[in-house]
């Protein structure tokens, strides 16, 4: 562990392009992919815990397993999607960014969407009342409900966030380990341990538990004031 | 006149609204008393259209509405509100949560007439506090203060005062009393209270089971109430 450190150390230090190179592609996967999935999840989570309709304990259902669904399986589905012989093969996406993007927003949008549900869900129904009757339409009403669920909502994307920047069965699958391509850095920790380099292994661990932090950290200090006096 | 109601029905299990015929005007303060379930509450989110009658047709200022047309125009529903029992604030803190109803009609924020409003309603002092730390009566005053920040035309008050000390209570009859005089809207206004109807209503409604007993001004109804029940109710008995 401490060759580890000492290694992730001495790559960040000497911007060993082939590292930075692998940090670059697994942020701008991990940004891409938690945008989507919070533009997805939050107003589908809204949507679940404010609103009653025919069919809601079917798609509550549907994702809570998502929610729980083993990405390798996502991995393979989206394969089956975007190869040659799938129905979006045309697309090229493939071995490519952007299936690496589209399935780790499959694999984090439920979690996002589920945890936002359960958020909402606790926002007072006489306040929702309250609001409409306050000349509030539907979706200023939701907004408002957003936001009163702030702490809920925000620990819903950390645990996105968490889901995306640690897959790497699903990115494996469809993003292909190519170097310099779509190699990040779970799928770089897989290679280095399989070809015995255990302290390049160890030193991506690091980095990716730092980016990890420091993400968690951000988002946590972008909302200090609600996280820590809201409740 | 403000809403016309005609053979309106609403029904929960064990329930029943059944209004034949109501008028409420504008410029007026129409109380309702009546024992809990009476059918007051339900009566009140109708008027606001938060909840769809099965049977019967509302007209709100000549316009009707019935069971599958009870949504009006956002603008005309934004000319109704209500104040419920239990303030239901925001988590922000009080100036963010009167300004609220203006913000989200893109209304512009006079905050010279509303910090006079704010003076009168004694909450002047609190625009920076966070909700959660206000007291009853405090929240209640910043709950109507947002009611009345848009001139509603239509103000619905559901017991706002019932569990309020009597300075709170002063406090909020004066307002509502001055706000009904100076801007001639429809006030209908809950209470279990027949002292505070007798000290702000102009005319009060007796309801009981989902039935209106009497709707009377004022004097008659409470010095020669109609309906025997009201003379039971005024005199102190169980009527129900």
């Amino acid at each position: 562990m401490g060759d580890g450190l000492t290694e992730s150390i001495r790559l960040l230090l000497e911007f060993d392009p082939y590292v930075y190179n692998i940090i670059g592609v697994s942020l701008r996967v991990a940004g891409l992919a938690l945008l989507f999935s919070t533009l997805i999840g939050i107003p589908l989570g809204a949507l679940l815990g404010l609103t009653n309709f025919r069919g809601k304990p079917v798609v509550t259902a549907l994702l809570y397993t998502g929610m729980g669904f083993p990405p390798v399986v996502v991995g393979l589905i989206v394969f089956i999607m975007f190869s040659s012989m799938g129905p979006m093969g045309y697309l090229g996406w493939l071995f490519n960014v952007e299936a690496i993007v589209a399935a780790q927003t499959i694999i984090a949008f439920p979690l996002i969407a589920g945890f936002t549900m359960a958020a909402v869900m606790q926002v007072d129904r006489n306040l929702m009342s309250q609001l409409i009757a306050l000349g509030a339409t539907k979706i200023q009403a939701a907004w408002a409900a957003i936001k009163e669920a702030r702490v809920g909502v925000i620990v819903a994307i950390i645990a996105g966030f968490g889901g995306v920047i640690s897959e790497v069965g699903a990115v494996m699958l469809v993003g292909g380990n190519i170097e310099g391509k779509t190699r990040v850095l779970t799928t770089a920790i897989v290679l280095e341990t399989r070809k015995g380099n255990f302290g390049v292994a160890i030193a991506f661990g690091i980095i990716l538990l730092a980016i990890a932090f420091i993400a968690n950290l951000s988002m946590i200090y972008l909302q200090k004031k609600h996280l820590f006096e809201d409740n | 006149m403000s809403f016309h109601i005609e053979n309106l029905r609403k029904s929960y299990p064990g329930f029943s609204l059944k209004i034949d015929k109501l008028n409420l005007y504008e410029g007026e303060i129409f109380c309702l008393l009546g024992p809990s379930g009476a059918g007051k509450t339900t009566l009140l989110r109708l008027l606001n259209f938060l909840e769809d009658p099965d049977e019967g047709q509302v007209f709100y200022r000549g316009q009707e509405y019935t069971s599958g047309n009870y949504q009006p125009p956002l603008g005309m529903m934004r000319e109704i509100t209500t104040v419920f029992q239990r303030p239901a604030l925001l988590k922000a803190n009080v100036w963010s949560n009167i300004v609220y109803p203006l913000k989200i009609r893109n209304m512009q924020v006079d905050q010279r007439s509303i910090m006079e409003m704010l003076k009168e309603l004694g909450i002047d002092n609190l625009l920076k506090q966070k909700s959660k730390t206000l007291s009853g009566g405090e929240a209640q005053r910043v709950a109507l203060a947002r009611a009345l920040v848009f001139n509603p035309r239509v103000l619905l008050m559901d017991e706002p005062t019932a569990n309020l000390d009597p300075h709170n209570i002063k406090i909020i009859e004066n307002m509502v009393t001055k706000y009904s005089q100076e801007w001639k809207p429809t006030v209908v206004w809950i209470t279990h209270n027949h002292f505070q109807a007798k000290r702000v209503g102009h005319r009060i409604c007796l309801m009981e089971d989902g039935d209106i007993l009497e709707v009377n001004n004022k004097e008659t109804f409470f010095n020669q109430p109609e309906h025997p029940k009201t003379r039971a109710f005024l005199s102190g008995e169980m009527f129900y």
